[in-house]
């Protein structure tokens, strides 16, 4: 059974942002890049049912500028056997990433492709869902337990309120949550190895999909500054002012 | 709290802009050593220092190793941190493939180090010394003892130490009593009594591998009488592991590094194989001694490095006071006491000196590979000259910056630096023993003006020299470097002057020499720094105004910093030498 994984390479989460003077993004220029955290979970899932004897091969792919073939090599320390890097330096927004991805699996065939439920750069939550929908295959969201059985997995979801557990027809997509599993730290040997694995270089053209931006970003902001909080002398005082001041009840 | 962050931007500076590290993949047995596996290398190191070491490096110093029934703990959570460590294989990156390293640059091996080092430094004692021990039953030992001890001292199952010191006798070691007796059949008994062994006894691996330098029956007195034997914990047996008989008798209670277990070590009639000739164990232990001293140099580095990110926080954050030339941030009820003049000389001084020492041991980290691997023999010999100069430098320097370093940050912090919760103080107590062992500071300064001046009539010294030269006849024409390099040129035309007063002068009187010895040690230090420092300028230069301008920009401020307020020390230094030993010895000794 082939898993496919997509990684994205995203500021790291430790960067303080800082948006642009211009207000046309975030600062990115000399920021430390990583592999995005949910994405870690998904690589690591992929491994441990590599390591399980469920999988048979573990596939990487990644969209975005030459630097996203670092995050790949990370993921092929972290286990991954090989990496697709579909390269682009335009911004590609979840369902160009979707449709790049259900090309990818047109080639590849695989049974189960893991993804991050979402990126923490855009904390968009839509390319699993959409690349469900593309494909026609059913989806886990939002995992803390996959459990492989024959022909099906039964996904724990996190869902508002508790958990949910869904039997999904493979093949299927599963987006990762953050109890899902603990990423491992890379090895040294590994990463040593990870340099003779093997990535393939693609483009949107080469495969076909059209990635033009169907969103268009007028200007990022920073958020508005917090207000001090006020201290309140009682319960009275604190609904009328939940329902007057705030007026979210 | 204490404040840590791998600086990988800086490393990639050092490795990729500043000294062109690309170069050592193209030397036969590094041909792995891509940038591509420093930056890959350095990441997942970051994350095992940031993540694993650094969380239990406060709480290790709090609770410290203890000692009941001969048992050593180290502090909580150690072991889990040495499984992961080990498990990651970061115990071999530079030991040699052939016993199961990685083989990877000594360069690179330097930066995990530091970083290792920045965020708990007394974990990096296990590892330190195993790598030690390593490299000494490596240059040394049979080829049967190699095959039995290095693969698992490669892997971190097996931990190593060096045992040395005796109560009497640290630096002066031809005065060791722990005797070897030869039994007949390749082995031998150790009998006697080892202090401040560092690892000498502890829960993180199955078996503990001490080098232990004893006298045989015949030796000939003094240093050139002591031999260099394995002793480990435990022996083959017949149904499995059998105790050796050596014991930890006590540890330490000391003032740093206080996870870190320092042992008293009993040998009572314990088995031991000879690592090397009989009689040459001084000079095998020079070997692991020589990475050693740069693996203690890289210690006060890395402490430094912690103090300097914490204290930088800390000045941007903490609300002291009015700039003296006017409020700079109204919207606060004071400003940062980062606006303050003396507040920006304590942090200029730390990050100068961090940074130029950094470059310092990064270049020569470069130069050790180079000697092991360049294919010119020429070249190689060039680099172990080199190497074998700056050593003591680097242990010296180095240690004696990260001490003063971590002072200087616990002042930034004013009095919450002196309080145990936020780590300052801790970085004092730990960097300060990097001073001591190893080799005193005092010591490392008589080995470069007693030994490595005069080696080869002078050739050391001149592995430093003729490059440096070429590179300030180079620069000087330059207009844009000309503000710092020609008071490098001044102060590098006052070292070789100083160094031919002392090279005379101690012909005659070997007192001249070593009364001279720390000043010029520091002399020597300075100036290379402030060389360094130029070649940081020339590098930066042209970046100024692109995407990372700011990094290239602080870069610069800090480079004239040094040059200014720093380099100037020389001039004190030199009237000190000039002043000759006069001063120093003239005094009776019962006037004391
Ligand atoms: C925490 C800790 C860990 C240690 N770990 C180890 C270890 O793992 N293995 C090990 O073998 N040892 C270890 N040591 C011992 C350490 O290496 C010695 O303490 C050190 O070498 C100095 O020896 P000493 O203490 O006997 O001082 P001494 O040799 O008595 O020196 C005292 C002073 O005199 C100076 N001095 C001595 N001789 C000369 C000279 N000829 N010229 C000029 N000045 C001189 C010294 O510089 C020093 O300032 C450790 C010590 C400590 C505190």
């Amino acid at each position: 059974m082939k898993v496919l994984v997509a990684v994205k390479r995203v500021v790291d989460y430790n960067v303080k942002i800082r948006v642009k003077a211009d207000k046309t993004g975030v600062e990115t220029a000399n920021v430390k890049f990583s592999m995005n955290p949910f994405d870690e979970i998904a690589v690591e899932q992929a491994v441990r049912l590599k390591e399980a004897g469920t999988a048979t091969e573990v596939v990487v792919v990644s969209i975005g500028p030459a630097q996203a073939q670092e995050t790949i090599r990370t993921a092929l320390a972290m286990g991954a056997d090989r990496g697709i890097h579909v390269q682009t330096d335009a911004e590609v927004q979840p369902l160009a990433v979707a449709k790049l991805l259900k090309a990818i699996v047109a080639n590849e065939n695989p049974t189960l492709v893991i993804v991050g439920k979402q990126a923490i750069d855009d904390d968009c939550s839509q390319t699993g869902q959409m690349l469900a929908a593309l494909l026609g295959w059913s989806q886990g969201t939002f995992a803390s337990k996959v459990d492989l059985k024959d022909g099906t997995v039964a996904v724990t979801r996190e869902v508002d309120g508790g958990l949910e557990t869904v039997d999904l027809k493979l093949p299927a997509i599963v987006t990762t949550d953050l109890r899902l599993n603990e990423p491992r730290y890379a090895s040294l040997p590994n990463i040593m190895k990870a340099k003779k694995k093997p990535i393939d270089a693609t483009t949107a053209e080469a495969l076909g999909v059209d990635i033009a931006s169907r969103l268009i970003t007028l200007k990022v902001e920073e958020p508005a500054k917090r207000q001090g909080g006020k201290k309140v002398g009682s319960i009275a005082e604190l609904v009328d002012k939940l329902k007057n001041e705030a007026r979210v009840i | 709290m204490a404040t840590y962050k791998a600086p990988l931007r800086e490393y990639k500076f050092m490795l990729h802009e500043l000294f062109g590290v690309e170069e050592v993949s193209t030397w036969p047995g590094l041909e792995d050593a891509t940038p591509e596996i420093f930056d890959a290398v350095l990441e997942e190191a970051a994350k095992i220092c940031e993540d694993v070491l650094f969380p239990i490096n406060r709480s290790g110093d709090e609770e410290g190793c203890t000692f009941e029934n001969g048992v050593v703990r180290t502090p909580k959570g150690f072991k889990e941190a040495y499984d992961a460590f080990r498990e990651g294989g970061w115990t071999s990156l530079s030991a040699h493939p052939e016993y199961g390293g990685q083989g990877l640059p000594h360069v690179l091996s330097f930066l995990v180090e530091e970083m290792i080092c920045s965020t708990n430094m007394s974990f990096g004692m296990y590892p330190g010394l195993t790598g030690g021990a390593y490299n000494a039953i490596a240059a040394h030992a049979s080829d049967e003892l190699k095959q039995k001890y290095l693969p698992k001292m490669a892997s971190g199952e097996w931990s190593g130490t060096m045992n040395l010191t005796e109560p009497h006798c640290g630096t002066d070691l031809g005065l060791i009593r722990t005797k070897a007796v030869p039994v007949g059949d390749g082995t031998y008994k150790i009998t006697g009594t080892k202090i401040f062994i560092s690892a000498g006894e502890h829960d993180l691996t199955e078996n503990i591998i001490h080098l232990v330098l004893a006298k045989l029956p015949d030796a000939p007195p003094g240093p050139r009488g002591i031999s260099l034997f394995i002793v480990p914990k435990y022996l083959d047996g017949d149904g499995g592991p059998k105790r050796n008989s050596l014991a930890c008798g006590s540890i330490e209670h000391k003032m740093g590094i206080k996870a870190s277990s320092t042992c008293v070590m009993n040998f009572d009639e314990a088995t031991g194989w000879l690592c090397g000739e009989a009689h040459k164990g001084l000079r095998a232990m020079f070997t692991m001694m020589n990475t050693a001293r740069l693996g203690v140099g890289i210690q006060g580095l890395g402490v430094a490095e912690t103090s300097y990110q914490s204290a930088r926080a800390y000045a941007q954050d903490r609300l002291q006071g009015r700039a003296l030339t006017g409020t700079k941030y109204p919207e606060k009820p004071a400003d940062p006491i980062l606006v303050h003049p003396d507040v920006r000389r304590m942090l200029l001084t730390m990050k100068s000196q961090v940074e130029g020492g950094r470059a310092l041991a990064v270049w020569i980290g470069k130069e050790i590979d180079k000697s092991k691997h360049h294919p010119d023999p020429a070249e190689r010999e060039a680099a172990d000259d080199l190497v074998a100069l700056i050593t003591p430098i680097i242990k010296s320097f180095l240690t004696d910056m990260g001490s003063e370093t971590c002072n200087t940050g616990m002042q930034v912090f004013g009095g919450h630096g002196y309080i145990r919760e936020w780590g300052m103080e801790q970085l004092v107590r730990d960097a300060r023993i990097a001073q001591i062992y190893e080799g005193t500071n005092g010591i490392q300064a008589l080995d470069l003006v007693g030994r490595k001046m005069p080696m080869h009539m002078g050739r050391l010294l001149r592995r430093f020299f003729h490059p440096v030269d070429a590179y300030i006849k180079e620069a000087s024409v330059k207009p844009e470097l000309q503000e710092f390099i020609l008071p490098v040129a001044k102060a590098f035309a006052r070292l070789q002057q100083i160094t031919g007063f002392i090279a005379q002068k101690g012909m005659s009187n070997p007192d001249e020499a070593g009364a001279a010895a720390t000043e010029y040690l520091r002399f020597f230090a300075l100036v290379a720094i402030g060389y360094l420092w130029t070649r940081m300028v020339e590098v930066s230069l042209p970046k100024v105004d692109g995407d990372d301008g700011l990094f290239y920009r602080g870069k610069i401020a800090t480079a004239r910093f040094f040059i200014t307020r720093i380099l100037p020390q020389t001039n004190a230094h030199a009237a000190a030498i000039m002043a000759g030993a006069k001063p120093v010895m003239e005094m009776e000794d019962a006037a004391f």
